[in-house]
């Protein structure tokens, strides 16, 4: 074997982060090499570094012994590394054809494009890999599937000799999944290496040769597929201590929950959704990205609509068709996107963290008393130790950590009952993440329901009373603190714990 | 999706002619046809030389301008300083040629002021990433406050005959703006729908990161299709200067936003990565026969905006239903 690509020391920081950390990997010749991690691992960065999206801070990469550089994706794609990312680069106006040769037409005198030739150039093309499509027609008729299949189609048509694929099954049917596998080991045996991201155990075992781990950006080591189990990979994603980091529990005797849900259901999101919490408990909700466990927290604050479902409060049923409503019952969803749907970016410190409760600030008049509001946002900065010069700093030159307490001074601010937190401490940095936790635990101290969602399971681990796994949209597995064990949660999280799946359930 | 297609050629062919009955261009030309008929049974005027001679010749400016701007909005620009642009050409023009300069300096002269607002709204808008709307915006009010400096307020009269021939003389009977439209929609149709060059715009326009992965210099096609809408501002203001034999710093006013609805009738979107030259000049013409009717069946011209308004509104909305239908399919 040959090896084609091959990569040495490759090292990228970002701010407040060692992403990659001094990454060694060989690609061999015709090989399929799946390369697994938790969320944060730095399978990402590596790929796009490989990819030429990103420049490494350090380490070099060699195609078949050449030291390469890249300045942009398109530099190593002319150097024969394509990459398919999970976000589509396709042009619905534009037909099949035109999407598979973006700016790679064949033209004639004039810059006129043949089109004869370009049909049948996708022709031959879409035959090759069995696939039923007209070249003529338009993408934005497509299927999702078809047209992530399209997508990947338009990454080999370049005949890279090394094709990255990340996720490239997330949004495929099982048909199409397996259309994909029999088209990607055909090339396999025509001598194409790929690099397959992915967070599903299973397809680990049934498309690829090797598989690589990360963990916390370092690389952990590879081992051919015949010889490892899907628990012994799990083992290597996760495996390492956990700190004091997240304080500890007041252990509880079990009260009557006061706020409960019951088969909550959202089509094509998740169904049969049934949990309580209990006053000052900390409930985790873990599971792999796409699990639904952002949209059974949007949907219990009103951002999106249940289909059906019943949720109660201290006894009593309540109904909660929109945000204002949650807000009103004392619920706050605290989002995992902050910067898109969480925080005014662009408006002060101040502004932020008064905004669910600007009616306080009101006077009957409409008008708003600045000086109280001020007053009121100055004390909110020292109480959650949010690090800013002035309570007029735009939110936007905050660091993550900041951000994410600004987030959090805001939402309390309506005195929530329940908190549901969604990536509490994602872009946060290691101290930062010590004072969210604290504030946290005294929330729960003085008796409000927390609900976590993370994907973060070491945090899970050091902060939940309790964890409900979610897979696919259902609640796989539940556990409780004594048994908290990160083999066990993944592989609940991963559906492949089925057996005890049964025994365990609600 | 992995069934054989071999046996079945007909339900491909079906496929494609339920896809041209999809295009904008289609539709459009169904209800211009239905309209006309309607038109000719109402109105002894409208089916005559001299009525189809006056919508041609109204709509020649518009038309003009609108294929540069379908390509600039299918890269995902738009530019709302075309009515100013042409303004300022015909001034320009105007001012070059009552200091005495020969026909052809001065047609040179103005349009190189509109190249040159091209270049400025261009750069602007690719180099330094200002957003095309403000960019544009911007322009259009130092244009006009440049042309009220440089005309003083004043109209620009007297134009010399062998300027105002472009303007006025006549090809079979047929005055040569229409001539001039007509070759620049058909040229701009061919070249737009096949030269690799102008597809550069819809991958720009589809997805601009993806554009440059695959090898397009973004910022130079941006660049260029501000240009090449300006110079067709500057064609259209030289017509308009020509026809009239005078130019005045008003002129054009009112005339972009006439221009993006023409060419978003006929399928073309803000957001980019859609639309066509044919649609954009069918849009225009549907213009341009509303406003011909609605003048030859006495209805108030306060109405026609509203009606214009009306339509436009209308055509967007009809996408976003397919779109959604067509999302709930899948």
């Amino acid at each position: 074997m040959t090896v084609v690509m091959r990569a040495e020391n490759i090292t990228k920081s970002f701010p407040g982060v060692l992403a990659v950390d001094h990454v060694s990997l060989d690609l061999e010749k015709g090989e399929i090499l799946a390369l697994l991690g938790e969320n944060g691992a730095g399978k990402s960065t590596l790929t796009q570094m490989l990819g030429g999206a990103i420049r490494p801070d350090a380490g070099r990469i060699l195609l078949e012994g050449q030291p390469v550089s890249f300045n942009s994706s398109s530099d190593a794609l002319n150097a024969g590394i394509a990459m398919v990312f999970q976000e589509l680069s396709l042009v619905g106006g534009l037909s099949v054809a035109e999407n598979i040769f973006a700016n790679r037409q064949p033209v004639g005198a004039g810059n006129f494009v043949r089109w004869g030739d370009l049909y049948q150039h996708t022709q031959t093309i879409l035959n090759s890999f069995k696939l039923d499509l007209d070249p003529r027609r338009l993408v934005k008729y497509l299927t999702m599937g078809q047209q992530q299949i399209l997508e990947i189609l338009k990454a080999i048509s370049t005949s890279p000799r090394v094709l990255i694929l990340d996720e490239p099954t997330s949004s495929l049917t099982e048909g199409e999944t397996t259309f994909l596998f029999e088209n990607i080991r055909k090339l396999q045996k025509e001598g194409m290496s790929f690099i397959y991201i992915t967070h599903k155990l299973f397809e680990v075992f049934q498309i690829a040769s090797r598989v690589a781990v990360m963990r916390d950006g370092k690389y952990i080591g590879s081992r051919n597929v015949n010889e490892v189990t899907e628990n012994d990979l799990v083992a290597m994603m996760v495996g390492r201590s956990i700190s004091n980091l997240y304080g500890s529990s007041e252990i509880k005797t079990k009260k009557n929950a006061y706020f409960k849900v019951e088969s909550l259901a959202r089509k094509g999101c998740f169904g049969n959704i049934n949990f309580e919490l209990q006053r000052g408990e900390i409930l985790g909700m873990a599971g792999l990205v796409g699990a639904h466990r952002t949209e059974i927290g949007r949907a219990i604050f009103g951002i999106d609509h249940l289909d059906s479902g019943r949720i109660f409060l201290d006894g009593e049923e309540i109904t909660i068709k929109n945000p204002q409503q949650a807000i009103r019952k004392k619920i706050a969803y605290l989002t995992e996107d902050r910067k898109n749907l969480g925080l005014f970016l662009n408006m002060a410190v101040r502004d932020n963290v008064v905004a669910p409760a600007l009616q306080s600030f009101t006077s009957s008049a409409g008008f708003i008393d600045r000086r109280k509001l001020g007053k009121y946002a100055s004390q909110k900065m020292t109480e959650f130790a949010i690090d800013s010069p002035t309570i007029t700093k735009k939110v936007l030159h905050l660091s993550g950590g900041n951000q994410q307490k600004c987030l959090i001074a805001m939402w309390m601010s309506i005195n929530p009952e329940v908190i549901i937190f969604d990536e509490p401490t994602r872009g946060v940095d290691v101290g930062a993440r010590a004072e969210i936790y604290q504030k946290l635990r005294e929330f729960a101290a003085v008796g409000t329901g927390i609900i976590i969602i993370s994907s973060d399971l070491p945090e899970l681990i050091g902060m939940c009373d309790r964890i409900l796994v979610i897979h696919h949209g259902r609640i796989s597995g539940e556990v409780l603190r004594n048994d908290f064990d990160e083999q066990l949660i993944l592989s609940y999280a991963a559906g492949i714990n089925s057996d005890a799946v049964k025994m365990r359930t609600l | 999706m992995t069934t054989a297609r071999e046996n079945n050629p007909g339900h491909f062919l079906a496929d494609r002619a339920k896809e041209i009955i999809a295009q904008r261009e289609f539709s459009l030309l169904l209800v211009l046809v239905v309209a006309s008929a309607f038109m000719t049974y109402m109105s002894p005027v409208f089916f005559t030389w001299a009525n189809i001679e006056a919508i041609l010749l109204a709509l020649s400016v518009d038309a003009i301008i609108a294929v540069g701007m379908v390509v600039l909005l299918i890269s995902g620009g738009l530019d709302l300083s075309v009515g100013s642009t042409l303004g300022l050409t015909g001034v320009v023009t105007g001012l070059v040629l009552n200091s005495g300069q020969p026909a052809w300096f001065a047609i040179l002269v103005g349009l190189a002021a509109a190249v040159l607002v091209g270049i400025g709204n261009g750069l602007l808008v690719a180099r330094l990433k200002i957003n095309p709307f403000i960019t544009t915006l911007g322009m259009a009010m130092m244009i006009r406050g440049l042309l009220l400096v440089l005309a003083k307020g004043r109209a620009v009269l007297n134009l010399p005959e062998s300027f105002t021939i472009i303007g006025q003389g006549r090809l079979f009977s047929v005055q040569y703006p229409i001539f001039v439209m007509l070759i620049l929609v058909i040229l701009g149709e061919i070249l737009v729908r096949n030269t690799r060059f102008f597809r550069q715009s819809y991958y720009i326009g589809g997805n601009e990161k993806a554009a440059r992965q695959s090898g397009i210099n973004v910022d130079l096609v941006k660049i260029f299709n501000y240009c090449l809408v300006a110079a067709l501002a500057g064609v259209a203001g030289l017509l308009i200067t020509a026809r009239f034999g005078s130019s005045s710093v008003t002129v054009g006013g009112g005339l972009e936003l006439r221009v993006i609805t023409a060419t978003i009738i006929g399928g073309a979107s803000l957001n980019g990565g859609e639309g066509s030259v044919l649609g954009a000049f069918l849009g225009a013409l549907f213009m341009a026969v509303l406003a011909n009717s609605l003048n030859l069946l006495g209805v108030d011209v306060y109405w026609q905006n509203l009606i214009t308004g009306m339509i436009l509104i209308v055509a967007v909305v009809i996408d976003v239903l397919n779109e959604k239908r067509k999302t709930k399919q899948k």
